[in-house]
């Protein structure tokens, strides 16, 4: 088990043969990635910012949730800080269980509760070359820089 | 009274216009307590009410009491992933 906030690529070959091993017959990823749109507007990039100290924490908590909830045998997630570009990796979530449920199961989970709990927060770049704070419970906030 | 010194982020730090607001703490004063004593700064009156706030790496309640020397954080609607 290992969660881990990254400046570098993630690189999800590496995650997937980090949980991977012959007793277990199912490997799950999961790759959050930057699109190019989002409510309407041309997205050219996104910096992710955290409040580190707390998003580590938080981020090892899901993962001893998932072990506990799902019996998952292996789990490993990175999310990135930092500028990213279309396309770019910005979470990835591997888990790896004898069965598929397990595995399929923990890495829904895992995602689902970084996008309610995880201290990060995305400034999304516009092709129009403004920038706004996406706050999934309402709409942007403006940034003032 | 003590004073407590705020971590603000992303948005929140925007409306502030710096990363850390020192806010005046009283003995006993709760989460509750410490979001009005904010708000009620000039500066930080633009903050919402109902912002979460972090003790020691925790997401707090309203009532949790404060001491000197936790860390404290407002944090802003997340949006990892």
């Amino acid at each position: 088990m290992r969660s881990a906030l990254v400046e570098r690529p993630i690189d999800p070959a590496s995650l997937v043969a980090e949980v991977s091993a012959t007793d277990r017959g199912a490997v799950s990823l999961f790759l959050g990635t930057v699109r190019d749109s989002n409510d309407g507007r041309e997205v050219e990039g996104i910096d992710y910012t955290a409040y580190m100290a707390m998003a580590e924490v938080e981020l090892a908590r899901i993962v001893a949730e998932a072990r506990d909830q799902f019996g998952v045998s292996a789990l490993v997630v990175e999310h990135r800080v930092g500028t990213l570009t279309l396309g770019d990796v910005s979470v990835g979530i591997a888990a790896a269980h004898a069965h598929r449920a397990p595995a399929l199961d923990s890495v829904r989970y895992v995602i689902e509760e970084i996008k309610k709990r995880v201290p990060i927060w995305k400034l999304e770049h516009y092709r129009d070359k403004t920038r706004s704070w996406v706050d999934p419970t309402a709409h942007h906030i403006e940034a003032s820089r | 009274m003590s004073v407590v010194t705020v971590q603000l982020f992303a948005s929140y730090a925007d409306m502030v216009g710096k990363p850390t607001i020192e806010v005046p703490l009283n003995p006993g004063d709760m989460v509750s307590d410490l979001l009005r004593n904010l708000r009620s700064l000039p500066v930080a009156s633009t903050l919402p009410a109902t912002a979460r706030v972090a003790v020691n790496h925790s997401f707090a309640a309203d009532t949790t009491v404060l001491h000197s020397g936790d860390e404290v954080a407002l944090i802003p609607p997340v949006a990892g992933g």
